[in-house]
Parts: structure tokens; sequence; C-alpha cells
């Protein structure tokens, strides 16, 4: 009955709003978000934002040595992102389900990359500074385990997607493993490993702000030291540079994907 | 996404042709190598010992992954502060997702003039591009550090990734619903209330998961950079304060547990998206 339809989409309509209702409830006491403060602090970062978070003449003065930490920052997300590629390429290799010895290696393959991945970068960040002090090697391992889990996940479904049957219908006509792998399922695969790459790059310049701030490395750690020393102008500056590569990186790269997928 | 094979293999004899694609692979691929090499090199190392320093490392995983224990923090505590995280993770995906709910039908072309669909659009670009814990600061300015700041932070980033998803699924929907619909009368809202946001209603929930699935690393790793609450704050002081490296493997393993959990339920969710 089409009445029934209504009535049923209304309850249910109304079931799912009370159930998000409540559970957003919940996690405002837990948390002890407050609402009313939120909605207030948001006009009032606006305003505080147009009256003080803009750069003026003096901080441009800062701009080379601002400039040379955005290069290294965009450095080390690229070695990071292109080194954890090529060790995550051989692990997916092992792992697919298209190209795998045996399944051992895809539950292997796929332990190693949920692994790096789930552990928090925070966690990385940590670690790493106790040993590897406040120099950019803590931040590009960071970054590297991070991308490594993530990549090992991505590369891992692209190969799988190349599909059993092109191997199989391969090994029929007596190829070589090596000629499988080397001739037909990286060719095919390339265009999208080469896009989830890039895709990295982009995410790593973003986290690489974040990793700079716990490891006291590149542009992150910059912004950290003229905030807390509240020249907003100067961190303001940053921002914009930092805003301004990041739409550059993502522009670059849908230019080369539009040309390979 | 990947072209079929036709596109590419075009045998001239018994040379490969070489492809406007290829040449631009080998070209991104020939550069990043070079760009990896030259920083690799250039690399500021301080005055770091490698090898040492490699064994420390080892030697500090093996401290947190064999031996987690901790004496100031009980079981019962980390499971509160994991709560917490979640709490802050569900409200940055609920009020992000109830935005992007409506940004996103003015991003989407078949709903929206297109000058409106470009403005929506490049402000979400640019929300996206200022990084997560440059927002949560900014916010911090005038609602202190804390989990106020956390939330509305992230939240804004959340909203940049979730309008353009939501965006693109609803210009997946058929042009001739909408104009069967415009046809009969129907105005703009009821367009979208009864064909628009029901007919897109499983991708708008599986891409809302992703997120929070973000959301939730996103707020652990606010926890510990901009002091907001739950169990990233946790992390940061056993790690930098108290050096306590049993401390941070209990606090890891019970993060992974719970991130492990969500991304199996994610990957479920991905091949149902995938499967329609």
């Amino acid at each position: 009955m089409p009445a029934d339809i209504f009535a049923n989409r209304r309850k249910n309509i109304f079931l799912f709003l009370a159930f998000i209702a409540a559970l957003t409830t919940g996690s405002m006491v837990l948390t002890q978000f407050d609402p009313v403060n939120g909605l207030i602090s948001i006009l009032k970062a606006f305003f505080w934002g147009l009256s003080n978070f803009y750069p003026d003449v003096q901080s441009l003065s800062h701009i080379t040595d601002i400039l040379v930490k955005l290069r290294d920052t965009i450095l080390m997300s690229i070695a990071s992102s292109v080194a954890a590629a090529v060790l995550a390429m051989a692990l997916a290799l092992m792992g697919s389900r298209s190209t795998r010895i045996h399944v051992f290696f895809t539950y292997f393959s796929r332990g190693i990359g949920s692994f790096f991945r789930n552990v928090p970068l925070v966690a990385w960040a940590m670690v790493l500074m106790l040993s590897f002090s406040q120099s950019s090697l803590t931040g590009f391992l960071a970054l590297f385990f991070g991308s490594l889990g993530f990549l090992t996940r991505a590369f891992m479904e692209t190969l799988d997607e190349v599909g059993e049957s092109t191997v199989e219908a391969l090994k029929a006509t007596g190829a070589a493993y090596y000629h499988i792998i080397f001739q037909a399922v990286l060719p095919s695969s390339l265009p999208q490993m080469l896009s989830w790459l890039l895709f990295m790059i982009e995410t790593n310049i973003r986290d690489a702000t974040l990793v700079g701030f716990l490891t006291g490395t590149g542009i992150g750690f910059l912004f950290d030291v003229y905030y807390k020393s509240f020249n907003y102008h100067v961190a303001s500056l940053i921002v914009i540079v930092t805003v301004i590569t990041v739409i550059a990186m993502e522009s670059i790269s849908n230019m080369v994907r539009r040309e390979i997928l | 996404m990947t072209t079929g094979p036709e596109n590419k293999i075009k045998f001239s004899g018994l040379e490969k042709p070489v492809t406007r694609a290829m040449i631009v692979i080998r070209l991104t691929l020939s550069i990043l190598a070079v760009i990896t090499f030259y920083s690799l090199i250039t690399l500021d190392y301080g005055s770091v010992n490698i090898p040492r320093a490699v064994c420390d490392t080892l030697n500090n995983f093996r401290t947190i992954f064999i031996h987690p224990f901790s004496r100031r923090l009980s079981i019962p505590d980390i499971f509160y502060e994991i709560l917490v995280t979640i709490g802050l993770s569900i409200l940055i995906t609920v009020f992000s997702g109830v935005i992007a709910l409506f940004l996103g039908l003015l991003g989407a072309r078949n709903l929206s003039p297109k000058r409106v669909t470009s403005a929506v659009k490049a402000f979400v670009a640019f929300i996206r591009a200022v990084p997560s814990i440059l927002w949560v600061l900014i916010f911090a300015v005038s609602a202190g550090l804390g989990s106020t700041a956390a939330v509305i932070g992230l939240s804004f980033h959340s909203i940049g990734y979730l309008t353009k998803a939501f965006a693109e699924c609803y210009e997946e929907l058929d042009r001739g619903v909408i104009d069967a619909l415009k046809s009969t009368g129907a105005g703009w809202w009821t367009i979208v209330f009864q064909a628009v946001i029901p007919s897109s209603a499983t991708y708008l929930l599986s891409w809302t998961f992703l997120r929070f699935e973000l959301n939730f690393s996103n707020a652990v790793a606010m926890g510990a950079a901009a002091g907001a609450a739950g169990i990233g704050f946790d992390l940061f002081m056993s790690s930098t304060m108290y050096f306590d490296l049993h401390e941070v493997g209990l606090i890891t393993y019970f993060i992974l547990a719970f991130a492990v959990t969500l991304e199996i339920i994610a990957m479920k969710v991905k091949s149902k998206l995938k499967e329609k």
C-alpha cells in the first residue's frame, strides 16, 4: 500500500534522526564540547582573522626563511612517498590476488599495510624523535611509515583489479612469472598506481605540517614558532604559502591524471 | 578508471608504439625519482649517528610492542579516553555531514547554477588545502585549546572533503529524473528531498563512514598536537613528558585495535559501494 510506504519512510527517517541526535548529545557530554562557545568562537575567529591574521609588510621579510622550509617540506614529502611506494610495490606484488605465490603472502602484506596505516602518525613521530632527535630524518621516516601502510593497501587493490584471468591466460601461453608481471600486470596498473602516488604526495605535504609540528622540522615547526610567539602576521603568511603549494600540487597531479588515466 | 588495453597497446609492426600517456608516466616517474634522490642526499641529517639511531629505534619498538603496560593509566582509563576520542570524531562527522549535505547541493552541477557550483568548489578546495592542524590552531585562538577548537577546526577539513564527495554523488542522479519531477511542477526542495537525497542516501552514508575513519585518526593527532582531549593527549604526554615507552605501547595497541576494526568495516562498506 502506498500510504504504508510513506509512513514507513517517515518512521525510518525519524528513527535515524533520533539516533544521530542521541549520538551527538552523548558525544557532547562525553567530550565536554560546548556548542554555544563553539558557535561564538567561529564568529570570533572570523573577526579576529580579519583584524590580525593577514601578512603585513614586515612579515614579508621572513619570506626567504619560509620558502627554504617549504622546499624542505616538499622534498621530504616527495621523497617519503616515493620511497614508501617502492617498498609498497614489492609488498603489493607479493600479496595481490593476481600475482601472489601463496595465500599466506596476502595476509602478510595486508597485515603490514594495516599495521603501518593504523598506528597513529603521532606515535611514529614521537618514537622516532627519541632516537633521531630534531632532524628532517625523523619527519621523513614518520611520513614514510604512514605512507607505506596506505600505499600497500592501495597498490594491492589496484593489482587485484587487473584480475586473475589475465594472469591465467598468460600462464597458459607459458609466459614466465616475471614476464607476466613486467609485461602485463605492471603496465596495465601503472597509471592507477602513479595516481595513488601523486595523491600520497599531496596528503603528505599536508601531513608534513603536523609531523613538523610534533618533531620540530619543516614548515610546521616554523608555524609553531611564530604562532606561539603571537606573531600572527608571519604565521598567516605561512598558511597562505602552504595553501598555494597544496593547490599547485593538486593541479599538477590532476593534469598528470588527465593524461594517463 | 584505467582505460582498456585497446587504447594503449596498438601494435604497428613489432615495435611497441610510444603513446602520450606513456611519455607522461615515464616523465613523471623520472622527475619524482630525481627529486627523491636529491632530497635523500641533501636531507638535513643533523648530528644523528644513523646506525645507532636505528638500533635505538628498534629497541624502542621492542619496548613498545612487546612490553606494553602502564602504571599511570588503568585499562578503564584508556578505554574512557578512547571513548572521548570517538566522541570527538562523531561530533566532527555529524557536524560536517549535515553542512556538507546542503553545501553539496550547491556544489552539484545538476542542481545549481554554474556560477554557484564553481564558487562552492573553489571554497571547498581552499578549505581542504589548509592542513587540519592549522585550522585547529586558528580556532584555538578564540575558543582556547581543547575539544571545542579541535571539533570545529577538524569539521572544517571534513566539510571540504564531504562536500566534494556528496556533490559528486548528487551529480550521478539521472538528468531525466529531475526533468520529470520539474515537469510535474515540483519545486527545488521537493526534488531534493524526494529524489536526490533518497536515491543517493546509501552513498552518502558510506562516504560519511569512510570520513569517520579519517576523523578518528585526525582526532588522535589533534589530541597530541593541539591539546584536544582524548587518547591522543595521553599518547603525547606519555612520550614527551613521562618518556614511558611501555605506556606508549599500551595506548598504541588500543588505538590500533579500534582503528583496525574501523578499517575492516570500511572495507566492507567500500566493496558494497563498488558493487553498485
